[in-house]
């Protein structure tokens, strides 16, 4: 269906992807596993011909299509066959309503009226849609668009789908329900699938086969278990499997459920490790929070005590009222009632030098953060701004992102180092409430594992940190306690522990495997297993 | 080969909205009997209420209402402050400011009368209605449906307007992102400083969304070429449709103005009306294109688009007859005069509530909700 004969790309001087043969089947899910920059974007774009037709840098080899050659056939001619979605869904959309969006791509194909209004029809009902066919894209949840976006390529009827980090952006229920139409379409309809993904735990398990690349142009092709065996992006599952010596290596939680015995036996006697008590003083609080966009309550009497030195996680679906609630506590939104105060004042009447040192907040799009063209312009701007000694900012940029190239532009970083270059800065005037939304959309495991050291060192200096996130395995790895929002509301708050273990769609892979024992992270069994040899 | 559908007309089509609210307003411009303009007023406050989509809340209307009543105001406002100083009844007297000689046109203050204000109020009912006429149009036919209707040859066009309607939310969204950013690292959102840093950022953000919209549209097939015979004779249709348009504004300005102020203004509307048509029939012919559940036009669109255009017609054929009819005014003071055709005119104007139910024109299945979760 898709063969790569010797594919190589490069955008400077170094090759990221170096002589890849591949060869995909007809009806396959194919995974393309990689860090940041090791080239899957790329790789699926050449399937659809938009690498090298939409892009730089240089291609050599060829890859070729149910027959065609992408180098000659422009991205317009490959749409009734290869349907691609992107990475942000909300970008590709062209009309303004559910069922317009899906058959638009017909219309340019100029299919006949009655075959399409047929084929909407079936994308409506394979993507479940056919509820919200008349609604405004504008109105749809995260999970709504991606599927909406997936429907719209599908009703071109195309023999290939491809997709960019269908789930990043989404919430687990969410990404549940766009997975499992995927799994849908390649058993049901035999559709040939390729698709990036950070978030491994999700994907891996419906995956035929994974490609992994290492970003220095090698590339390693098969089952998911054996490839994954030996590579430092791993989910939880293929760690613990790693740890207890399971073989095969699982990729469901079934497969590892049923090799879990003996780990469960060892295991049951060993009390987790619960972090000590409640930490300090409380630094922040809300009573009885309100907050309204229009008429819709983002946030309904909302009551929370953050404590110094601890990490509060704060879950929820899309659209749950998490970013507003941060948003009251970093007082760049005003409540409509109640109140948030941190160290007891409100935040929103502070001044902006004096927000700044009660507390520091990094936005879900980090980059925004950033506006000079070279790192240490951006680092001596901030040392100004917020009346720093020189140094200061540059000296707390380098220990949360190691070392970085002075004269790079923030733009051309990678997200993690996005992420740590406004940490830094951010966490330069010393706040004493950090704030995160969403920080580990766009990271792959390796900076996911710097930000857990980063957000670890923060809690042991007694700062106190709030993150709203869908990222059930950093909840698990980090968090001292853990809110649950609905519809604006806290419907669970406690220790993390218990939150996540007694809600199914949060709960880690980890404790899935393990249930009903409450363990959470590979590092916590692999400790309490080294105790019982002592 | 699957059957053809052909699908029953249920709702008159949203063009058919658009010419109906058109014919009125082009009554209301004509006219300048407050009695007519009130009566005008009301048939589009009826029509809409009673047919407005139930999805559409809140409704357009109300918006342009208060737009409309705004203007009225105002209108009144300025005449008594600025206003020519009509002769007639004096209701009061303003403390005047004298103007220096090269302002003569120009005063402040002065008697205002009954006439002056009576007239200033015509003037801006005239107004008024218009711009109710306007947002009925919004209220019972999404103006994208009306894009969506544009004939082939205009598809570039129609495609280019709906990208820029969805495109201006998204920017106010990323000025507000990149406001609260720099207000999160205490930097200023005012000023010049301020506007620079927060148009920077947006723009790049707008330039790397229509880069990324482009490729999607690419990815999903727009732009394929038609066979290459067939595309002088498009270009061609393009033209004419547009030479078409701006005589058919020319004209019908002319026409509406009521005086010599465009030459042939009759004419060149009529020219530009079969340019128009012309170009459509011309260029239409290229097949690459197929259209998603067209909304069909039957009976009761006809009757809709008419409906507006005959009320149009017989307030004018009123007119003719007695001139006093569309054209009123205070000097001297009169009871505005109606007679039994022009009230048919109006009456016109009520048809679409006999053909038509109270379902939605757009096709939309589902209630339009609000986000909630």
């Amino acid at each position: 269906m898709i063969r790569f004969s010797q594919v190589s790309f490069r955008y400077d001087s170094s090759w990221v992807i170096d002589e890849l043969d591949l060869e995909v089947a007809d009806g396959e899910l194919l995974v393309v596993v990689g860090s940041t920059g090791s080239g899957k974007s790329t790789l699926l774009k050449m399937i659809d011909g938009l690498v090298p037709h939409f892009s730089g840098g240089e291609m050599l080899g060829d890859v070729v299509v149910a027959g065609r050659s992408v180098r000659e056939t422009p991205p317009t001619e490959l749409a009734g066959t290869v349907g691609y979605v992107g990475q942000d869904p909300t970008a590709s959309f062209v009309t303004d309503s559910v069922e317009e969006e899906i058959a638009y791509a017909m219309e340019n194909l100029g299919i006949d009226p009655a075959v399409m209004r047929r084929r909407v029809e079936e994308a409506l009902d394979l993507m479940s849609l056919h509820e919200l066919r008349g609604r405004r894209l504008a109105s749809l949840s995260g999970g709504q668009r991606q599927r909406v976006a997936i429907a719209a390529v599908l009703a071109a009827a195309p023999r290939i789908l491809v997709l960019d980090e269908p789930t990043s952006a989404l919430d687990p229920s969410a990404a549940e329900e766009v997975l499992s139409s995927l799994t849908r379409l390649v058993h049901d309809v035999g559709m040939t699938v390729v698709l990036a993904e950070h978030r491994l735990e999700r994907v891996l398990p419906f995956a035929d086969r994974v490609v992994l690349l290492d970003g220095i142009g090698g590339a390693q092709v098969g089952e998911p278990g054996p490839t994954m065996a030996n590579s430092m992006l791993a989910p939880p599952l293929i760690e613990l499997g790693r740890l207890a010596g399971w073989s095969p290596l699982p990729v469901t939680v079934r497969e590892a459920r049923r090799q879990a015995g003996p780990l469960q036996e060892a295991l049951h006697s060993r009390p987790t490790m619960d972090p000590e008590a409640d930490g300090g003083e409380v630094v922040a609080s809300t009573d009885g929070l309100c907050a309204s966009f229009g008429s819709l309550l983002a946030l309904d009497g909302v009551d929370l005590a953050i404590r110094a030195g601890t990490i509060t996680a704060v879950m929820g679906r899309n659209g749950s009222g998490k970013s507003t609630l941060l948003g009251c506590l970093a007082g760049t939104m005003a409540p409509s009632c109640g109140s948030a105060t941190v160290g007891g004042t409100v935040p929103a009447r502070l001044s902006a030098a004096d927000r700044i040192r009660t507390v520091g907040f990094v936005p879900q799009e980090a980059s925004l953060l950033l506006y000079a063209q070279r790192v240490d312009d951006e680092c001596a701007t901030a040392d100004e701004e917020h009346g720093l000694a020189p140094g200061t900012t540059a000296a707390s940029v380098a220990a949360i992102a190691g070392p970085l190239a002075p004269d790079r532009h923030p733009r051309d970083l990678s997200e993690g180092q996005k992420l740590a270059l406004a940490l830094g800065i951010v966490l330069a005037p010393a706040p004493r409430l950090v704030l995160l939304d969403e920080p580990t959309r766009g990271l792959d495991y390796e900076a996911k594992r710097s930000l857990v050291a980063v957000l670890g060192s923060l809690r042991a200096h007694g700062v106190a940190v709030v993150v709203a996130t869908h990222d059930v395995e950093l909840v698990a790895q980090v968090a001292d306690h853990a809110v649950v929002l609905a519809q604006g509301e806290v419907i669970a708050n406690g220790g993390a522990r218990e939150v996540v273990c007694h809600t199914p769609a949060f709960a880690p892979q980890v404790a899935k495997v393990l249930s009903p024992l409450p363990w959470l992270t590979v590092d916590e069994v692999a400790e309490a297993l080294e105790g019982a040899e002592r | 080969m699957a059957p053809a559908i052909v699908r029953r007309e249920r709702a008159p089509h949203a063009v058919a909205w658009w010419v109906w609210a058109a014919g009125l307003a082009v009554a209301a411009l004509r006219t300048s009997n407050p009695l007519l303009l009130a009566l005008l007023a009301a048939v589009i406050v009826v029509v809409t209420v009673a047919r407005t989509p139930r999805d559409q809340q809140p409704s357009p209307l109300a918006t342009f209402a208060r737009v409309a009543a705004l203007i009225i105001v105002v209108r009144v406002v300025l005449q008594v402050i600025f206003g020519q100083r009509l002769p007639g009844h004096v209701l009061f007297t303003l403390p005047s400011v004298p103007m220096p000689s090269w302002a003569e046109g120009v005063s402040i203050g002065g008697p205002v009368t009954v006439e002056g204000l009576l007239s200033a109020l015509v003037g801006g009912l005239r107004l008024a209605v218009v711009l109710l006429a306007f947002g009925a149009a919004n209220a019972l036919a999404n103006p994208r449906a009306v894009l969506r209707s544009l004939p082939g040859v205009l598809h570039e066009v129609a495609v280019a307007i709906t990208v820029a309607l969805c495109f201006a939310p998204e920017v106010l969204a990323s000025v507000r992102r990149v406001r609260q950013a720099r207000l999160l690292r205490g930097r200023p959102t005012t000023g010049i400083a301020g506007v620079r840093g927060i148009a920077v950022p947006v723009l790049e953000d707008a330039l790397d969304r229509s880069i990324q919209l482009a490729a999607s549209m690419g990815a999903r097939g727009f732009g394929r070429r038609p066979p290459a015979t067939s595309r002088p004779r498009e270009r061609a249709g393009l033209a004419a449709v547009l030479v078409g348009s701006v005589a058919l504004l020319a004209g019908g300005y002319g026409v509406l103005a009521g005086s010599a102020v465009v030459p042939g203004s009759t004419w060149l509307a009529v020219g530009g009306l079969a340019a128009v048509c012309g170009g459509v029939t011309l260029g239409g012919r290229r097949s690459a294109r197929t259209r998603y559940r067209p909304a069909p036009v039957g009976p009761r669109s006809i009757a809709v688009g008419l409906s507006g255009w005959v009320a149009a017609s017989l307030l004018a054929l009123a007119g003719m007859l007695d001139l006093s009819v569309i054209t009123w005014s205070p000097w001297p003071l009169s009871w505005p005069l109606v007679t039994p055709l022009a009230l048919l005119g109006v009456v016109v104007g009520l048809l679409p509530l006999a053909v038509s139910t109270s379902e939605a024109s757009v096709p939309s299945p589902v209630p339009h909700q609000a986000v909630v979760a």
